[in-house]
């Protein structure tokens, strides 16, 4: 188990420049590259090593993390071998591009549209990038941080007491 | 078909035109609110355009805004007919980042109540593709069982559909000798209407007729489009996480993983069938073994998590104490993040926790089952007839909630 990906790590480190972090301390191993690199990588885990199986794909906001404010993650499991690996690719909100997923993964098509309606990540190569969920007119993306749950306008609810 | 080669239109006649219909987004057959654009031609589907979004509650919006406790709430409403399943997939995951380990009857307990959850939905999806086959009689016979299974849950928990069922480290309260009473019930009738309903259903010629062969999706789509649960297996792949990745004690139990071969409405239908029993053979087992343990236990001794009893809130210090701090989200949840899975009734139900230390999660994400595979369906109904698109959609088992969080 852990001989084979430390094989996926020596394979990942050559190739690709990007390559940081690799955290073993999670409950699934986690490393980040550049969404230049991602289609190679993710190429890579699915002919060489059987990653063949995308398990989740979505994003995380970080508002204070500068330039990297987008965090898009994958989840892909090795069926054969029971292995997980979760890949993060951190996006600067005011490009927030990244290579759509879809020619090796059928199951990408909702789960990037998902993604773009919900934090606005832009995957370039979706044949339908529009949104899904939430209705056609919205001109945000709701789970943004900036947005609140609740209406910003009422001053009737002050929660400052309960965290965030 | 090649048509056009011998059929010769007279002079003057319109060009052959395709119709477009909606389907849904309120139809009785798509179970739910969710709809499809179809081209048609005579009867044949051409094209279909899914449109989903109509019940959508924002889930993970809310979930950002509220303490862990209070999330179980919002599981409920994501797979309605087998709630216990997601109630419990979140508590195992909140478990899992705060190192909570529970003791094992807390454990078979889950197992009973998420067994009894798969059974429900699976009646549920096995009954109605009766229905939308013409056939109402197994549906009626059939849906007493399900009944009896909402009976046990609401011994429980004091609801039926919407559960809420469980707390963060166990159980709000043992099983009742009312549970036990309505649990035994179950399990002397359950095994003799099942028979019932296979006999009535399984070698059906008209049943058989309109599902073989319909809605077909081959193993290697079927992985590409990362389908999970008993879709899957239909088609041949024995993926199922209570065996590959054993969460709550699954490990301890004997139990087949039913695989189909042709990926087709029947063989969905059969392993269904053939994965209520094996769900009955595990609760048989689990109530086995926890005759073996003290039958005091039903949860963890986690104070720091675990909701205290109301009685004790009033009349103990610390009891009162830390139902204040949960309630009031001042428990310490450890920073990290953790994806946890559980084998729900129609796939991989993943929770995607992102937790910063606060009284909220910073980030909570839904797998759910249901979006994942539902966007294989036109593939799944092109060219097929109207009413076989019908079939097919209830033997996928599309939950609205599900599908829209």
């Amino acid at each position: 188990m852990t001989a084979y990906f430390n094989d996926i790590k020596e394979n990942i480190e050559k190739e690709f420049q990007s390559f940081q972090n690799w955290n073993t301390n999670s409950d699934i191993i986690t490393f980040e590259v550049s969404a230049s690199e991602i289609t190679k990588l993710l190429e890579m885990l699915y002919h060489d090593f059987q990653f063949q199986f995308l398990t989740d794909l979505t994003a995380v906001h970080y508002p204070e993390k500068e330039k990297q404010e987008l965090c898009v993650v994958y989840h892909l499991h090795n069926l054969s071998k029971r292995m997980r690996l979760r890949i993060k690719v951190y996006l600067d909100i005011t490009k927030p591009n990244i290579p759509t997923a879809i020619n090796l993964f059928s199951a990408a098509n909702w789960m990037e549209r998902e993604t773009f309606d919900f934090f606005g990540v832009h995957f370039v190569g979706h044949p339908n990038l529009t949104r899904i969920l939430n209705v056609e007119d919205m001109d945000y993306f709701p789970m943004r941080k900036e947005y609140p749950m609740e209406d910003p306008t009422r001053i009737d609810k002050d929660d400052h007491m309960f965290g965030r | 078909m090649k048509e056009e080669h011998h059929i010769k239109l007279p002079e003057g006649s319109i060009g052959k035109e395709s119709t477009t219909i909606n389907v849904g987004p309120t139809h009785p057959a798509t179970h739910g609110v969710f709809q499809n654009v179809m081209e048609i031609d005579g009867e044949k589907v051409l094209r279909t355009t899914p449109t989903i979004g109509y019940i959508h509650r924002a889930f993970e919006k809310i979930a950002e805004r509220r303490p862990f406790n209070q999330i179980t709430t919002l599981t409920d409403r994501l797979n309605y007919c087998s709630a216990p399943i997601n109630n419990i997939g979140w508590q195992t995951t909140v478990e899992k980042i705060a190192g909570i380990s529970v003791p094992k009857r807390v454990d078979y307990m889950r197992v009973i109540i998420m067994e009894l959850a798969r059974i429900a939905d699976h009646i549920i999806c096995n009954s109605i593709m009766g229905v939308d086959t013409g056939a109402l009689t197994p549906f009626t016979y059939f849906f007493q069982e399900r009944e009896r299974i909402y009976d046990i849950f609401e011994s429980i928990c004091g609801a039926r559909l919407t559960t809420n069922i469980g707390r963060i480290g166990g159980f709000e309260r043992n099983f009742t000798e009312g549970t036990w009473e309505h649990l035994n019930k179950f399990m002397e009738t359950f095994p003799k209407a099942l028979e019932e309903f296979e006999s009535l259903l399984v070698r059906l010629r008209i049943f058989m007729d309109r599902t073989q062969g319909i809605g077909i999706i081959s193993a290697e789509r079927a992985l590409n489009y990362s389908f999970t649960g008993p879709n899957l297996r239909a088609t041949g792949i024995d993926y199922d996480l209570r065996v590959l990745e054993p969460y709550s004690s699954y490990e301890d139990f004997k139990f087949d993983i039913p695989v189909g071969k042709n990926g087709d409405v029947y063989d969905r239908f059969l392993v269904r069938n053939a994965e209520m029993w094996q769900s009955y053979s595990i609760i048989q087992q689990a109530i086995e073994k926890m005759k073996d343990l003290d039958p005091s236990v039903f949860h963890a001794n986690v104070p720091e998590y675990y909701l205290p009893e109301k009685r004790d809130v009033y009349t103990k210090m610390e009891a009162m104490i830390h139902h204040f701090k949960i309630i009031y989200g001042e428990t310490a949840m450890p920073k990290g993040e953790v994806y946890h899975a559980v084998e729900g009734a129609n796939g991989e139900v993943g929770y995607y926790l992102i937790s910063d230390g606060g009284r909220t999660p910073y980030r909570l994400h839904f797998r759910r089952p249901c979006f994942i595979y539902y966007q294989a369906y036109p593939e799944m109904i092109e060219n097929g007839l109207l009413s076989d698109a019908i079939v097919t959609l209830s033997s996928i088992n599309v939950i609205a909630g599900e599908l829209d969080a």
